[in-house]
């Protein structure tokens, strides 16, 4: 069964086509953003779909100790947790190495785009800083789970706005939320060019996934800036595919930009 | 960003300047296929275990092998404190990478039902701890007698202070906008087995860093291929 399904799509991908009908770079045309799902809760929420995937993320804000390396800085943990509520394929128990790496993949994305002023999360140096943590749950798996993801984080972070804080007592009031945002100065969001039997493809399905050669998962900066990668699959690509990849993903990046 | 491309390094290297390397292989000698890679003060050792039966059973996958890799880093081998020993988010990840790393190169279709393990052990990190683990690794595969398309060798390629350089040491890495983009290549088909980026990079500078790491991962090879050579050599 899967052999036949493998052959199909690839016998489809020669042809210029795919098994829902899009083309090859064509994303799925009913993406949404919704803000604030949970408000009364999280600092900031928001739900993304792309197609039948539907992705939910929080951000829960909490006072910690910085690393002894990074005494001025605030901190931030992103979290995936691959769950049955998402689909068959799913387990509940401990983190999968599936979950691990889109958290990972989407945390180095936020941590390393330099978006997030780490130094304005610092209470006081030392001994008080800001922690982020940043959830995300997938709802429904239809595929493309790690844009999704990213999506869903960089919604989550513009939705948040800081709890009260005393600092006299070192309390925070998750009841009264301050009009302070999350220190963003930018907006890294990832995107994900898919390449099976030497054809390239976007946000691809579930079966795609399956059968999938590898993959590249990049993050962007508004400016088109680089700020994080990472090759998935286990079959090699050449440099050349990487700079096709890069340009793939740098020319619809903005596409999904337009959903927040 | 402009790229300084004569600028010296702090370590007096130049930018496309790996450390001295050092390989060798059977370290481990009861184990399929083992080496020892050192690039600068970054020691690895692997050591292959299997082909051998996977277990629990429903790991097995009836038409092909599984290769797994187990990265890591004794607990005295991190700079500043004591690196706490077992799997963290960050080991887990940097498997997952290796196995991709590796598997392009093998025919795994061979070994149904199995598993294939590499350990790797970190005795000592300077940065580029993954790609020292995949070159070690290959390396272990190889002296375990696989069946392999080509060896695979990796190196941390980057950017420091706007200059693109190879081979970053953990002083590089720790620089302010430092970016650290891990590769793997095959030396000989010239293709990616593993590439992941942190930091801000422009495109342009990103494609001259992947010339830099293939360059780099041909000289790596040659060392490999020298370490191989030297265990076989009829004298």
């Amino acid at each position: 069964m899967a052999k036949i399904i493998k052959e199909h799509i690839h016998e489809l991908l020669s042809k210029g086509l795919r098994q829902d009908g899009r083309g090859l770079l064509e994303y799925r045309k009913n993406i949404s953003v919704e803000y604030g799902i949970s408000p009364k809760s999280a600092e900031g929420s928001a739900r993304v779909k792309i197609g039948e995937t539907e992705v939910v993320a929080g951000v829960k804000m909490g006072i910690g100790v910085p690393y002894p390396d990074q005494l001025d800085k605030g901190t931030i943990m992103v979290g995936v947790e691959l769950s049955p509520i998402a689909g068959d394929r799913f387990e509940s128990g401990p983190p999968s190495v599936e979950s691990i790496e889109i958290a990972r993949v989407v945390d180095r994305g936020i941590r390393e785009s330099g978006a997030l002023d780490f130094k304005k999360l610092c209470i006081k140096e030392g001994e008080m800083v800001w922690q982020v943590f940043l959830d995300i749950y997938p709802i429904n798996d239809d595929g493309n789970l790690m844009d999704a993801c990213s999506l869903a984080a960089l919604a989550a972070m513009k939705d948040t706005k800081l709890p009260e804080f005393d600092k006299k007592t070192g309390l925070v009031n998750y009841e009264k939320k301050t009009k302070d945002s999350l220190p963003l100065s930018d907006e890294p969001l990832e995107l994900t060019v898919y390449k099976i039997n030497n054809e390239f493809l976007l946000d691809a399905s579930i079966e795609e996934e399956k059968n999938m050669d590898s993959r590249l998962t990049v993050a962007f900066l508004k400016d088109g800036t680089i700020c994080a990668l990472q090759k998935g699959g286990n079959k090699e690509i050449s440099a050349e595919d990487v700079v096709s990849m890069l340009d793939i993903a740098n020319d619809n990046v903005k596409y999904l930009r337009k959903a927040l | 960003m402009t790229t300084k491309k004569d600028t010296k390094r702090h370590d007096g290297r130049k930018a496309n300047d790996l450390r001295p390397m050092e390989a060798k292989l059977g370290v481990v000698p009861n184990a399929s296929g083992s080496a020892m890679f050192k690039i600068g003060k970054t020691i690895a050792v692997a050591a292959v275990r299997g082909p051998r039966k996977l277990h629990p059973k429903f790991l097995q996958d009836p038409e092909r092998g599984k290769l797994r890799c187990f990265y890591n880093m004794v607990s005295f081998s991190g700079s500043g404190d004591r690196v706490r020993p077992g799997p963290s988010r960050r080991t887990k990840e940097i498997n997952l990478v290796m196995e991709n790393a590796l598997a392009p190169t093998l025919n795994l279709d061979n070994y149904p039902g199995c598993g294939i393990d590499v350990y790797v052990n970190l005795i000592q990190t300077d940065a580029g701890t993954r790609c020292a683990a995949i070159t070690a690794a290959a390396m272990a595969l190889a002296e375990a007698g696989f069946e392999m398309k080509d060896m695979v060798a990796a190196v941390a390629a980057g950017s420091v202070n706007g200059q693109v350089v190879a081979d970053l040491d953990k002083t590089e890495e720790d620089v302010e906008d430092a970016v650290d983009i891990p590769i793997a290549m095959m030396p000989n088909e010239n293709k990616i087995t593993l590439l992941q980026l942190d930091g801000k990079i422009k495109k342009e500078a990103l494609k001259e860093a992947i010339e830099l790491a293939k360059d780099a991962c041909k000289q790596i090879n040659e060392v490999q291929r020298k370490a191989i050579v030297e265990k076989y050599e009829v004298k």
